[in-house]
């Protein structure tokens, strides 16, 4: 065991985990934000460096600070450090900064972005960016990729967390896409032209912090923030079966995996569950599911089942009369 | 004319071929160490000569070698680096291309001080016709039986392999070199672990450069006492410089660390001083990646003293006032020269040769290179340099690897010590986008 101080709080984990796990130990806003570690993905994080932390004690037995800031989600801790995050002014200009360097070339299309309202880079630009950008140049674009009838890959929106990457070697057989190209025209691709096609490919929606990867089957539908989530799971011969469904009304829109607060899957689900079965007769729906993250699909939290309640799709006739005549 | 350890008998005809390096005393190291060392007597040897990492970040290389994990039954490698791509670094090539064989001695007997029975050299991939030299060289080596099983009849197995690279400068870097020879995309690798525990297919591995393992058979031959002998303070040795720019005899001279900086620039027997007579303007000591001095600053440190060609010298007054001595890539330039357009073309390579992997890196030299770009062709506006400062800030430290920090440097020192040429730059556009046009106005201020 070993005991650290992060952010002033003490906290006791095993060896060899990491400072931004012991954090997320702690809980709360003192947590370092990441965009592409992923806990279920080995050999994830590093890359994005949003959770830079400053180490101002290497360890008991060491208490020299480390020079750099280093990558809280691959450094582990050890007995007697002491960790600042937010508590140091250096942590925070960095990561601005690198939310900046994020956001460059990001075509801030969330208004037309399906992942907007669950976006990791969209909460984290609320919390750490900037209202005025000072880059003038323009914005990188990519063409569209081709990857098969259920994934949508649309390269302008991606940072390169290299997630659905990791996913596709770890829980898929075959991975056909990867990295293309060097830095700033480093690109997702399939090489070449070749569709994702297993029983798992769905997992790279989930598992995409911004709206690279977006699921055929819903995009368009509707809002995330305006949908239902519901706990329900099913008979799945190839997976568990435990899913999250979005509702309007009687209506599944969209099946993901179930996510924690830190929007990270509690169990990988198949493509069948992803994206054949969305109808309420094919599952047995266990009840709401609660929202834990600081984003706007939080705002929908309700506490008792409400699936049985009629809902018109339509806007319900008060609002109508007050909307602005065109 | 001073010492010369690596380049001694470079000129000699033929000294590519087994048969006359072996006449000038070629492969004694190897007879020497497999015969009469230990493999940790070798280490010691180059941990006493002072050795320091020739491939630009100058760590101590017998210090490398005893960080090595030694786990049974695991295999250990030794990899040389030679990638050498960075702008202005020529070094290694010249040496590989004339004097194979003192490469691979090199070679042979480190990886006996570390007990590594399979190494390899990792050549930049464009450099097709110094590996062919190499692979005839390793061909004449095995058949000698100074390669392969039972060298020298000393129970001692050594397989050497030579492999290219695909022409990326980050597979320099010691980690995303490890991950090309692996048959991997290049990408630097998260540290800890380092290379020392895990390296090469998830073994412990050195990774040296090419001058340094070259360097290790004199210090067999002639004891690291000796070798400590030359050079200063704690510059040990002798250095190979890629002198370059605007000097009238450009090319590869070995130096003897702690030649004044003054003596190589006008020396007749280094650089031979500006061409045509000029005005030295700045120099880039170490490679491209290395702040840029002006020539006040490098002639002579903030402090007045006499700059030498040292580790210490170069660095003396940290980035403030000082540089490093890198790769020893020195890359001169006269009054004529435009140092908006050389950091131009500088950002514009590493934005080319960021490989994509972490964000402030990736963003970053692309948005650097594009101001840079504007402000060089006449459309800067008066924030963009500190914007370049600014972004440079970001980048620098807060990268996976130093590609970032390499990135960052040049274009920060050159703001710092050339700012009024920036905004003459910007200012003035029409008179700075002129065919030739060189702002003159701080040459009055370096001749002071």
């Amino acid at each position: 065991m070993a005991k650290i101080t992060f952010d002033g709080i003490e906290v006791e984990v095993e060896d060899g985990t990491t400072i931004l796990q012991a954090a997320r130990k702690i809980g709360g806003s003192v947590v370092p934000p990441a965009m592409c570690y992923y806990t279920p993905l080995k050999g994830s994080g590093g890359k994005c460096r949003v959770c830079l932390v400053k180490v101002t004690q290497g360890s008991a037995k060491d208490p020299r600070p480390m020079p750099k800031l280093v990558a809280s989600c691959i450094t582990p801790v050890q007995d007697g450090m002491v960790v600042e995050n937010t508590t140091n002014e250096d942590v925070m200009n960095a990561r601005k900064g690198i939310v900046e360097m994020l956001l460059i070339n990001h075509p801030l299309d969330c208004p037309i972005c399906d992942q907007a309202g669950e976006c990791d880079l969209q909460d984290l630009s609320y919390e750490h960016g900037v209202s005025a950008t000072r880059y003038e140049e323009e914005r990188r674009t990519f063409n569209k990729v081709d990857l098969g009838p259920y994934i949508q890959l649309h390269m302008t929106r991606c940072i390169l967390c290299y997630r659905c990457v990791y996913t596709a070697d770890q829980i898929t057989p075959n991975r056909v896409h990867g990295v293309l190209g060097r830095g700033d025209a480093a690109e997702i691709g399939t090489y070449i032209e070749n569709v994702i096609d297993n029983d798992f490919s769905g997992n790279v929606i989930d598992v995409c912090p911004v709206g690279a990867l977006t699921d055929k089957t819903w995009r368009f539908k509707n809002r995330v923030w305006f949908t239902k989530p519901m706990d329900a799971h099913r008979d799945c011969p190839t997976c568990s079966g435990k899913v999250t469904l979005w509702t309007r009304g009687e209506e599944v829109l969209r099946v993901t995996a179930r996510k924690d607060q830190y929007n990270e899957v509690e169990e990988f689900i198949c493509n069948t569950c992803r994206f054949d079965k969305k109808e309420t007769k094919d599952w047995t729906i266990e009840g709401p599911r609660h929202i834990n993250r600081n984003s706007v699909i939080s705002v929908n939290h309700y506490e008792l089942p409400v699936l049985n309640v009629p809902i018109v799709p339509n806007l319900p006739s008060s609002t109508k009369k007050n909307l602005p005549q065109a | 004319m001073g010492l010369k350890i690596l380049t001694e008998h470079i000129n000699v005809p033929g000294i590519e071929t087994l048969e006359v390096y072996r006449k000038h005393g070629g492969y004694r190291s190897v007879e020497k160490a497999l015969k009469t060392m230990s493999p940790d007597e070798v280490v010691e040897e180059v941990k006493t000569s002072g050795l320091r990492g020739r491939g630009g970040a100058g760590f101590p290389t017998g210090m490398k070698w005893s960080f090595l994990a030694k786990p049974e039954g695991v295999p250990r490698y030794l990899v040389c680096n030679a990638d050498e791509s960075e702008p202005g670094t020529f070094k290694d090539r010249v040496f590989m291309e004339k004097n194979p064989h003192a490469l691979i001695e090199g070679m042979i007997t480190s990886s006996y001080a570390l007990g590594a029975n399979t190494s390899y050299i990792y050549i930049r991939g464009e450099l097709m016709f110094v590996l062919r030299i190499l692979e005839k060289a390793i061909a004449e080596a095995y058949a000698a039986g100074l390669l392969g099983k039972n060298i020298l009849g000393s129970g001692y197995d050594l397989d050497l392999h030579v492999a290219p690279g695909g022409g990326a400068y980050i597979c320099g870097e010691e980690t995303a070199l490890l991950e090309s020879l692996e048959g991997k995309r290049g990408n630097p690798r998260n540290k800890p672990p380092f290379p020392a525990v895990k390296g090469l297919f998830a073994s412990p591995t050195v990774v040296n450069n090419v001058e340094s393992i070259a360097s290790v058979p004199w210090i067999v031959n002639n004891g690291g006492a000796e070798y400590a002998k030359i050079g200063i303070g704690r510059s040990t040795g002798t250095k190979l410089i890629s002198a370059s720019g605007n000097i009238n005899k450009p090319g590869v001279y070995e130096i003897e660390l702690g030649v004044p900086v003054e003596e190589f620039i006008y020396s007749d027997e280094y650089c031979g001083g500006i061409w045509k007579g000029k005005q030295l303007k700045a120099v880039v000591p170490g490679g491209s990646s290395v702040p840029i001095l002006p020539a006040n600053l490098i002639l002579k440190t903030a402090a007045g003293e006499d700059r030498l060609m040292s580790y210490e010298s170069l660095s003396d007054g940290g980035f403030v006032s000082g540089s490093m001595l890198g790769s020893g890539a020195f890359i001169v330039f006269d009054e004529d020269q435009c140092i908006v357009r050389n950091t131009w073309n500088y950002a514009r390579f590493y934005h080319h040769e960021s490989c994509g992997q972490c964000s402030p890196c990736r963003e970053g030299t692309g948005w650097m290179e594009k101001v840079l770009h504007r402000i060089e062709h006449g459309h800067g506006h008066q924030q963009d340099i500190d914007l370049l400062v600014s972004v440079a800030k970001q980048i620098e430290g807060n990268t996976i690897c130093p590609l970032g920090d390499a990135a960052a440097w040049p274009v920060a020192s050159a703001i710092r010590h050339f700012r009024d040429e920036f905004e003459w730059h910007i200012k003035h556009p029409k008179e700075a986008t002129l065919p030739g046009a060189v702002y003159r106005g701080q040459l009055a201020t370096i001749e002071a």
